[in-house]
């Protein structure tokens, strides 16, 4: 994939990415809107995995690989596994369950509609002509290491405290007695 | 390659799981539906750090990851202790807040 | 050109004392010892009231020392004026000629030389400095050769900055400052509060003590000291609107002091909710004011706005009408009045602090400090008639009428002090301004005596202050509060020389109508009112008096006389009452008149500034005293007389069972009228606010069935629901009426706007999402 986002794309290269991108992001938009519908508990799991699949697949044709790595690592790998083990703990109907909606999905459709018309207005009057640089260099899992390690160092450490309280608050939130 | 195809590429994922945490009755379904509103948000930062030639929207991302593995970590725990008190996870039901 | 050379000139020779930059430790030292009490009393087991007498006796000396200095401001800066006079003037005139010839202009020189009418010095600098002070210069110029040549010192200003918003520029607001004024008014009432204040502190400590909530009760008393004192010193509109809610939130919490009981929370209740309306006014106003003025919360800056014309007259009469608003709420005028009677739930010492001697005077404060504007705006000089002088001449006599058939004490004075806060309005709405301002002065002592009063006569008479049925014939038990009494009800009454007497007198001839007293107009209408009230005063006094301390004990209890912290307030008020009034008499009174006419005139009343407009004044007339002062004794004397008869025919009578003015239906009519109040509760409670009420209710259902749950059952349903809710909530509330009115109407929108909080996450997330979704399509099409 590196190949492909090396620096001074070529025309024949852009377009490549872009047909990539096109399909990965239909297959994950379409994934999406199968996970909000499914009468399936597990099936909405396995197609939320699609969906983060695509979204890896989309940071490396932005040049992030790290994230995409992590990506598959902590969502599909620790995650989407966490989610199912929610599901299996609260015997959730395997098939398909006639209740896993409210009667009133017209509102919910309604306010995410009415988000992305605001949404994509406001994109379309903003960015329209916005083109990512041509020669753009991918960006280095060394570079965002020190980035990370150095700059961004405090957030870092505070992120840590925060994943030591969600596991202590979990067990104790969890726990039998 | 246009900005804009990525940026509606992530409303387009926040609209629907906008629309997942409203429809879904389900507490494991509504934390899946979060996941895809925070996978959203983390593709406007990488897109936006790419266009800006700049590290920090990616570090944003991963620390938006580990944040998203914390919440999903408290909030399956929260399911379970609902569904142990009521047999049930339905989130229809839980009205304690009711005023 | 000449006037700013000598307004340099003159601000060497006059700088104000230093102890004005440090007025703003009055009101500090107030809230200090509010922090102190609440957080300290308790901890260090001191009696809450040690803090607040001791801070509340530092201000008044505080006060007293500024009011001193003050004093020797004004004198100065007329003596400045004198030892300018000679060489100065000359020096003076001798540049104007010659600049008048190089310039060849007669017109200016004729300008110059008009006399009565000098031109107002402007007190506002060039250059819109802050964090000094905003003028030096006083007034008191060479206008010598002027006839009434009497010129103030400016207001002292001292301000800090407080946001800086770059300056009234086309798109840079005005900058904020906060400060303190000082002036002859703020200084009166600097003395005023602190010194009812004090006595009121003294008092309370035996009066409530052993409350339950007596450190609470010293912890307002100094918060609402506090307020009230950050009021009248503020310098900018927007200070004045901090400090006016600020004393009606603490009016609320000492109202409310007694709450288990239900009456008492619905009173301060409606007193805040009533006081509500007209600050709705008092926004509106400042606010017209702030963009006609030329973007400017200075209060000196807005005057002379209204003075030089910048601000159009009829700005002036809106901004004026919406200010009118804000007074007759917190000063009881007539329509917005009634929650002051019923604000004597009360503890007796806040009704007499708050509710006869300083807050109820924010009011006709308010009229005071913007005079101009009002003055202006409602074209008092030369008028006849404005809606000042008529609000204040309807209170004065539409409250004294109320005063008459209230079986409570309390009750009494609470509509005596309606309409006497009428009287304010009214002498201010006739251009009166010294009478206004000097009867506020005298009626706050005597009016806190007679609170005093029945507050030691009813802590004889087991808390009780119904006068029919456990008082009568005091005045055996307790002498001192008898006779303390009755020297605030003769100056209440306006009987010579007590000081009530002097400020109604200043009043009634500033309408000017009576032959030989000039004034501002002619102000026929607001002059009869006064006239009525006159009589009206001493007749209901005379009545509650006769009730309280003559014929015979009616009561149960054992009545004997207060202790000495309840007396010696008493006794202090009493003599206050009985000279005050020597501080304005008539400059013609023989002996008295050359020595000390018109001393309070001298020092409160601004003259020769430019925040200040031109008055005339009326001169004291000799016959309209003896005339008023025998109405009132006649008055007084019919009621006595009534009260006599019946004691002969009963002697524990308190009113007569049948009588022949009993038996006339006009009368009786009449009556009832009163006793319901002119059913301006009716009004309130069951007519508006039962309507508006079934409008929040209607709306919040509407809400509710509508957008949360979006049940929407056909087009026949809802109709049947809206049909239905309407004859439910409009009909039967509108017509029956009698529907408890805020309370209520709370508790009911709160049981509908309830189902919003139905505890459901997801109702929440959409509520949430819909209404972030709403506010970026606000932001995309505003934007």
């Amino acid at each position: 994939m590196t190949l492909l986002l090396a620096a001074e794309m070529t025309e024949t290269e852009v377009w490549v990415a872009n047909s990539f991108f096109l399909v990965i992001a239909l297959v994950s938009i379409g994934a999406a809107l199968k996970m909000v519908t499914t009468k399936n508990v597990v099936h909405a799991a396995l197609y939320l995995l699609i969906v983060l699949s695509g979204v890896a697949a989309v940071y490396v044709i932005l040049g992030a690989e790290f994230a995409a790595a992590t990506q598959v690592l902590v969502y599909i790998g620790a995650i989407l596994v966490l989610l199912l083990f929610g599901v299996m703990l609260t015997r959730a109907k395997i098939g398909a369950d006639t209740d896993l909606d409210y009667e009133q999905k017209w509102i919910g459709g309604l306010v995410a509609a009415a988000m992305g018309a605001v949404m994509g207005y406001s994109l379309w009057e903003a960015f329209s002509d916005v083109k990512l640089p041509d020669d753009r260099l991918v960006q280095r899992t060394d570079a965002v290491a020190d980035s990370i390690f150095s700059t961004y160092i405090v957030p870092f450490e505070a992120l840590s405290v925060l994943l030591l309280a969600a596991l202590i608050g979990a067990v104790v939130v969890a726990r039998r007695d | 390659m246009w900005l804009n195809q990525f940026l509606f590429f992530a409303a387009i994922l926040f609209c629907i799981g906008v629309y997942g945490v409203l429809t879904r009755k389900n507490g494991v379904l509504v934390l899946m539906s979060i996941e895809l509103i925070l996978n959203a948000v983390n593709i406007n930062l990488v897109a936006f750090g790419a266009y800006n030639q700049d590290i920090a929207g990616q570090v944003f991302a991963l620390f938006i990851i580990a944040v998203a593995a914390a919440e999903v970590g408290v909030g399956l725990a929260i399911v379970l202790l609902i569904y142990r008190n009521r047999r049930s996870i339905n989130v229809a039901e839980a009205d304690l807040l009711k005023g | 050109m000449i006037t700013q050379l000598l307004a340099t000139e003159a601000a060497h020779a006059v700088s104000p004392p230093a102890i004005f930059d440090w007025v703003w430790l009055i009101p500090a030292i107030m809230a200090a010892s509010f922090v102190c009490i609440l957080f300290l009393a308790k901890r260090l087991r001191i009696d809450a009231h040690w803090f607040g007498i001791a801070a509340v006796g530092a201000c008044f000396l505080f006060s007293l020392a500024v009011a001193g200095s003050w004093i020797g401001y004004v004198s100065d800066a007329s003596h400045g004026e004198e030892a300018l006079a000679p060489g100065e003037q000359a020096a003076a005139s001798d540049l104007f000629v010659a600049a008048a010839a190089a310039d060849e202009d007669h017109a200016e020189e004729d300008h110059a030389e008009e006399g009565a009418h000098a031109p107002s010095v402007s007190c506002l600098e060039a250059d819109e400095e802050v964090d000094h002070e905003a003028s030096a210069a006083p007034g008191a110029l060479a206008f010598a050769e002027a006839g009434e040549s009497r010129a103030s010192p400016c207001p002292v200003v001292n301000q800090v900055s407080w946001f800086d918003n770059g300056g009234p520029t086309e798109e840079g607001g005005a900058d904020i400052n906060i400060g303190t004024l000082v002036d002859g008014q703020s200084v009166m009432l600097l003395v005023v509060v602190t010194f009812i204040s004090l006595l009121v502190h003294i008092y309370s400590t035996d009066y409530v003590h052993g409350d339950r909530r007596y450190t609470h009760y010293f912890a307002f008393l100094s918060l609402f000291t506090a307020s009230m004192l950050f009021y009248v010193l503020s310098s900018s509109t927007l200070q004045m609107i901090v400090g006016w809610e600020l004393v009606g939130v603490c009016s609320f919490a000492l109202i409310g002091h007694w709450w288990e009981d239900r009456p008492n929370s619905d009173a301060a209740l409606k007193a805040f909710l009533t006081n509500r309306v007209g600050d709705i006014g008092l926004l509106v106003g400042m606010t017209i004011l702030y963009f006609a003025a030329g973007k400017t919360f200075d209060i000196g800056a807005i005057n002379e706005a209204a003075t030089t014309g910048v601000i159009s007259k009829n700005t002036a009469l809106i901004a004026s009408l919406c200010l009118m608003a804000a007074v007759m709420s917190k000063s009881g005028q007539f329509v917005l009045h009634t929650w002051l009677p019923d604000a004597m739930a009360g503890p007796t010492p806040v009704s007499a602090l708050i509710h006869a001697a300083t807050m109820v005077v924010a009011g006709v404060y308010l009229i005071g400090r913007m005079y101009a504007v009002f003055y202006v705006g409602f074209g008092i000089d030369g008028g006849t008639f404005n809606a000042m002088a008529v609000i204040g001449g309807l209170t004065c006599v539409g409250g004294g009428a109320l005063a008459f058939v209230q079986r409570d004490l309390k009750k009494v004075l609470a509509y005596s002090t309606v309409s006497q806060l009428g009287y304010m309005v009214l002498a201010l709405g006739v251009g009166a301004y010294t009478a206004g301002m000097f009867h506020l002065f005298t009626h706050a002592i005597f009016k806190a005596c007679l609170f005093l009063g029945a507050g030691s006569v009813s802590h004889a008479c087991h808390h009780s202050f119904d006068m029919k049925a456990d008082m009568g014939g005091l005045r055996k038990y307790m002498p001192k509060t008898f006779w303390t009494f009755i020297i605030a009800t003769g100056a209440l009454a306006g009987i010579p020389p007590l000081a009530g007497f002097w400020s109604k007198d200043e009043i009634l001839a500033g309408a000017g109508v009576w032959p030989g007293t000039g004034g501002n107009g002619d102000y026929y209408v607001p002059f009869i009112f006064g006239m009525i009230t006159a009589a009206m005063t001493a007749a209901y006094m005379t009545r509650a008096v006769w009730l309280t301390f003559f014929g015979e004990y009616r009561g149960h209890a054992h009545p004997h006389e207060s202790g000495h912290r309840l007396t010696v307030p008493l006794i202090v008020l009493a003599a206050g009452s009985v000279v005050a009034g020597f501080l304005n008499v008539p400059s013609t009174l023989p002996v008295l008149g050359s020595r000390i006419g018109l001393w309070f005139e001298h020092q409160v009343e601004p003259a020769g500034i430019a925040s200040f407009p031109t008055i005339s004044h009326a001169k004291a007339s000799f016959s309209l005293a003896i005339v008023a002062t025998g109405v009132g004794l006649l008055a007084g004397f019919a009621v006595w007389s009534y009260y006599k008869r019946l004691y002969r025919i009963d002697r524990h009578a308190a009113e007569y069972t049948d009588h022949w003015i009993a038996r006339m239906p006009v009368l009786r009519a009449g009556h009832t009228l009163l006793v319901n109040k002119y059913y301006l509760d009716h009004l309130y409670t069951g007519v508006i606010a039962g309507s508006v009420k079934g409008w929040v209710a209607r709306a919040a259902y509407w809400f509710n069935q509508n957008v949360l749950d979006g049940v929407v059952n056909g087009v026949g349903i809802g109709t049947a629901a809206v049909g239905r809710f309407v004859y439910k909530y409009v009909d039967q509330a509108g017509i029956d009426g009698a529907v408890n009115a805020s309370g209520a109407g709370a508790s009911e929108s709160g049981q509908l706007l309830r189902k919003v909080q139905s505890g459901k996450v997801r109702q929440y997330a959409v509520l949430m999402f819909g209404a972030a979704a709403v506010l970026v399509g606000i932001f995309i099409v505003a934007v």
